[in-house]
C-alpha cells in the first residue's frame, strides 16, 4: 500500500540539501546562512529517516535483530540536538558581534584574516 | 431505513476519507459556532460579576401589542459580527503587506489545529469511528507542538504593524508563551507517565479506572490524585498563559501598550483574531477536561463496573448507556465550564506585572512540575513495590515534604518582599506621607 | 523503461508528491528572500511541511519532535535574533558592481542536485517497498531504544545541550562594564 519510491524522498532530500548549499555560499545576512545550514541538516534528517524506513541498516547493533531501523531515527535525534545546541551558540556570537560593530555582513567580518 | 452505526461502518471500510473528512467537521463547524456564543456568554457573565446589565438590548422581540420580550441579548454576537464585517477594513501605510495578510491567520491556525488529537466523546462502539480526528500515539504532545506555535501569529502581527507597541505586545506575547510552555509540558508529563500512553484516548481510559487503585466504584480522575491535583493547577494556570488572557494578557494590556499586537488590525482581521482566541480558550477547556476531568464521563463513578457486577437491566445499565450517549454534551459542558473559569479569573484578578509574570513562570510554575515528576514516579514505584496503600502513605510523606519546601520558598520570598518594599518607600521620598485608602460609601 | 516499472499513484504518493512540492518551494524561498523575515517564514513552512512528510512516513514521533523542536524552538530563537537586530534586507546599492554569485548559483546549484540524484538514482531506483514494520517511528519504539542501546550518546547530547545553553548565556549576556 505504502509504495512510494524511495527516490521521490531522497529527490526532496537532495534538492533541499543543494538549496541549502548554494544559500549558505551566496547570502551574505549571517543570520540566513545559519537558516541554510539548517536547511541542509534537514535534508539530512529527511534522507536518514527515508532510508531508516526503506532499507534498514545492514548494521545490526548489539542490542538485538529488530531495532535496526530505528538507527536512523537516532541519527535524526542526535542531530536536532545537535542543531539545537548549534542555534543557541551561533546565534549569541552574532549577537555578540552585532554589539560589537552594530552591523551583521558576512564579506565585512574579515578582522580575523591574516 | 437509515441505520447510522452500520452507515458508519460502511463509510469506515470502503470511504476512509470521507469519513476522516466527517470526523473534522463534526468537531470544527460546532466550535465555529460555538465560538459566538462564548463572546456571548463572558459579556453577559463578566457584567453580572461587576454588577452591570451588559448587551441585552440585540435580539429583544417585540409582540403586537407592544409587550417585549428579552432574550438575554443573545443576537449581540450576530450584530458584532455584522458590524466586524461590514467596518471599512484599514491596513496602514507602513505595514509590511505580506506579513500583515499572513499573521491573523497564523493565530488562527492553532486555535483550530489544536483539536487533532482531542476526543469529545468514548472510543468505543460508534464514537470510536466519529473521534477524536487522529487518535495518534503521540496524542498529548501533538497538542503542545501545536498550541506552541501560537507564538508566530503573536510576533509577526506585532511586527508587521510597524509599530512599537504593537512590537512590544508581540515580544511580550513571545516571551510569556515560550516561558509558560516548558511548564505546561511538565505539568503534563507527569500524567503522561502514570497513563504510561500519549494517546488522548489512553489518558481518558486511565482516568476510567479504579480511584487510587482502591475505591472500586468512584473513577480515577486525575484531578483527585494528589500528583494529579498539583499538576491540573500547573496546568490551569499555563493554560490561562498560552491563551494571552487575564490575569496573564500583558500582550494585549490596554492601559499600557494600547491593544498590543492587534492594535492595527481593523474589521475582520481583528475579528480573526478575536475569534482564534476564543476558539482556543473553548479547546483548552477540553483538553483540560480530558486529561484531568475524565473526558466524557459526567461523574466520577464507575457505571461499567457496577452494571456488570449486577445482573440483569438495572439503573446502573441505564446510567451506564446515558454516560456514553451524552458524551459529547459532556464534552461540552466542561469546555464551557472551562471557559467560565477564564471569564471568572478575568473578572477576579489584576493583570501581572511583567516581573512577576517571569517568576511565577520560571521559579515556581516549573521547579514545582520538575518536583511534581519526581513524586510521580516514587508513587508508580511505591504503588508497584507496596500496593496502593503504600503509594497513599508515600503521596502523604511527599505532601508533608512539600509543605516544608514550600515553608522555606516563602520565607525567602518574604525577604526579599521587605527588601522590595524598602526601595520603593525610598523612590515616594520627599513628598508627604501616603494618605490611607478610604472606603468610599456608596449610597 | 516501460511502463510497468514506474511506480503505480497511490494516494500516499500523491501526498508526498504535494508535500515535497511545498518544500521545494519554501526551500527555494528560503534562500530567495532578499527579506530575512520571510526567508525565515518560508524555513519555517518548510519544516512543517517536512514534519507531515514524516507522519506520511509513519514516523510520527519524528515528526512531533521536528515540530516541537525545529518550528516551536529554534526558528523563535532566529524570529527574536532577527526581531532584535532589526536586520532588512541585504543592501544591494552600496555594492555598485553587478553581483555575479546570485546569477552563478542557479545553475551551480541544479548542477549539484543533478549530479548528486545521478550518482544515487542507480542503486535504489528499485527500492519501493518499505522494509519497516508498521509502528517503528511510535513513542514507545523510540524511548525503548533511546533508553537501551543509545543511552550514552543520549547522555551526550544532554551534556553537549548544557554546555550550548551555558555558551549562549556567556555569548549573550550583556559585559558590566567596571
Amino acid at each position: 500500500m505504502n509504495d512510494v519510491p524511495l527516490l521521490v524522498y531522497l529527490g526532496i532530500g537532495l534538492f533541499m540539501f543543494a538549496t541549502g548549499a548554494v544559500g549558505v555560499v551566496v547570502r551574505r545576512n549571517p543570520v540566513v546562512v545559519f537558516m541554510c545550514i539548517e536547511l541542509m541538516l534537514n535534508a539530512v534528517n529527511l534522507t536518514f529517516l527515508a532510508f531508516a524506513r526503506y532499507a534498514p541498516s545492514p548494521l545490526v547493533p548489539p542490542g538485538g535483530q529488530q531495532h535496526t531501523w530505528m538507527a536512523g531515527q537516532m541519527a535524526v535525534i542526535f542531530v536536532m540536538a545537535v542543531a539545537a545546541a548549534e542555534v543557541a551558540v551561533g546565534l549569541g556570537i552574532i549577537m555578540a558581534i552585532y554589539r560589537l560593530r552594530n552591523k551583521v555582513d558576512l564579506d565585512e567580518m574579515s578582522t580575523m584574516r591574516g | 431505513m437509515l441505520n447510522i452505526p452500520q452507515g458508519i461502518e460502511w463509510l469506515a471500510t470502503n470511504q476512509p476519507a470521507l469519513l476522516a473528512l466527517i470526523r473534522v467537521l463534526l468537531f470544527v463547524l460546532p466550535v465555529l459556532i460555538v465560538v459566538p456564543g462564548c463572546i456571548w456568554w463572558e459579556r453577559r457573565l463578566l457584567s453580572w460579576m461587576q454588577d452591570r446589565i451588559g448587551p441585552n438590548r440585540a435580539g429583544t422581540i417585540t409582540l403586537k401589542n407592544g409587550k417585549k420580550i428579552g432574550t438575554f441579548g443573545l443576537l449581540q454576537p450576530i450584530c458584532d459580527g455584522v458590524k466586524l464585517f461590514f467596518k471599512e477594513d484599514i491596513t496602514p501605510g507602513t505595514v509590511d503587506r505580506l506579513l500583515y495578510f499572513i499573521a491573523p491567520a497564523l493565530a488562527l491556525f492553532p486555535a483550530f489545529a489544536i483539536m487533532g488529537t482531542l476526543p469529545w466523546g468514548p472510543t468505543t462502539g460508534v464514537y470510536g469511528y466519529l473521534t477524536p480526528i487522529w487518535d495518534s500515539e503521540i496524542g498529548i504532545l501533538y497538542m503542545l507542538a501545536i498550541s506552541s506555535l501560537g507564538v508566530y501569529g503573536v510576533v509577526l502581527s506585532g511586527y508587521a504593524s510597524n509599530n512599537k507597541y504593537s512590537l512590544m505586545g508581540g515580544l511580550r506575547g513571545a516571551a510569556q508563551l515560550i516561558s509558560y510552555e516548558l511548564a505546561m509540558a511538565m505539568s503534563l508529563a507527569s500524567v503522561v507517565m502514570v497513563t504510561g500512553s500519549l494517546k488522548m484516548s489512553e489518558i481518558v481510559k486511565a482516568q476510567e479506572a479504579p480511584l487510587w487503585g482502591v475505591a472500586p466504584v468512584i473513577q480515577n480522575w486525575f484531578i483527585f490524585t494528589p500528583f494529579g491535583f498539583i499538576s491540573a493547577i500547573i496546568f490551569l494556570i499555563c493554560m490561562v498563559a498560552e491563551t494571552n488572557r487575564a490575569p496573564f494578557d500583558l500582550p494585549e494590556a490596554e492601559n499600557e501598550i494600547i491593544a498590543g499586537y492587534h492594535t492595527e488590525f481593523s474589521s475582520m482581521k481583528f475579528a480573526v483574531f478575536f475569534m482564534g482566541e476564543y476558539a482556543v480558550m473553548f479547546i483548552f477547556g477540553g483538553v483540560f477536561g480530558t486529561i484531568f476531568l475524565g473526558g466524557h464521563n459526567i461523574l466520577p463513578i464507575r457505571w461499567d463496573a457496577m452494571a456488570a457486577s449486577s445482573p440483569g437491566y438495572g439503573l446502573a445499565h441505564v446510567l451506564r448507556d446515558l454516560n456514553y450517549w451524552l458524551a459529547p454534551l459532556t464534552f461540552l459542558a466542561k469546555c464551557v465550564t472551562g471557559i467560565t473559569f477564564y471569564i471568572w479569573l478575568r473578572a477576579t484578578l489584576p493583570r501581572l506585572r511583567y516581573d512577576q509574570l517571569m517568576a511565577l513562570g520560571w521559579k515556581f510554575l516549573l521547579p514545582a512540575a520538575v518536583a511534581n515528576f519526581i513524586v510521580v514516579a516514587i508513587w508508580i514505584i511505591a504503588q508497584k513495590v507496596y500496593g496502593p496503600y503504600g503509594a497513599i502513605a508515600a503521596s502523604v510523606m511527599a505532601a508533608g515534604i512539600a509543605y516544608l519546601l514550600y515553608n522555606a520558598v516563602r520565607q525567602v520570598m518574604n525577604q526579599r518582599e521587605t527588601s522590595m518594599e524598602k526601595r520603593t518607600i525610598d523612590l515616594v521620598d520627599g513628598t508627604e506621607t501616603v494618605p490611607s485608602v478610604r472606603a468610599v460609601e456608596l449610597v | 523503461m516501460n511502463l510497468s516499472q514506474l511506480p503505480n499513484i497511490s494516494p500516499n504518493l500523491i501526498i508526498v508528491g504535494f508535500l515535497g512540492m511545498i518544500a521545494i518551494v519554501t526551500a527555494i524561498g528560503v534562500v530567495a528572500f532578499n527579506n530575512p523575515i520571510r526567508s525565515m517564514l518560508s524555513l519555517v513552512a518548510n519544516f512543517f511541511t517536512l514534519a507531515f512528510i514524516y507522519f506520511s512516513m509513519g514516523a510520527e514521533m519524528m515528526g512531533i519532535t521536528q515540530i516541537i523542536v525545529y518550528t516551536g524552538a529554534i526558528m523563535v530563537l532566529f524570529l527574536f535574533v532577527i526581531m532584535l537586530l532589526n536586520l532588512s534586507a541585504d543592501s544591494v546599492i552600496s555594492t555598485k558592481k553587478l553581483d555575479v554569485k546570485p546569477l552563478l548559483a542557479v545553475p551551480v546549484g541544479l548542477a549539484l542536485f543533478v549530479g548528486l540524484l545521478s550518482q544515487v538514482m542507480m542503486p535504489f531506483a528499485k527500492v519501493t517497498q518499505p522494509t519497516a514494520p508498521s509502528g517503528w517511528g511510535g513513542p514507545q519504539a523510540i524511548g525503548r531504544t533511546l533508553f537501551t542501546e543509545y543511552v550514552w550518546p543520549f547522555e551526550i547530547i544532554s551534556l553537549l545541550l548544557m554546555v550550548g545553553i551555558v555558551g549562549a548565556i556567556l555569548l549573550a549576556r550583556r559585559r558590566v562594564e567596571e
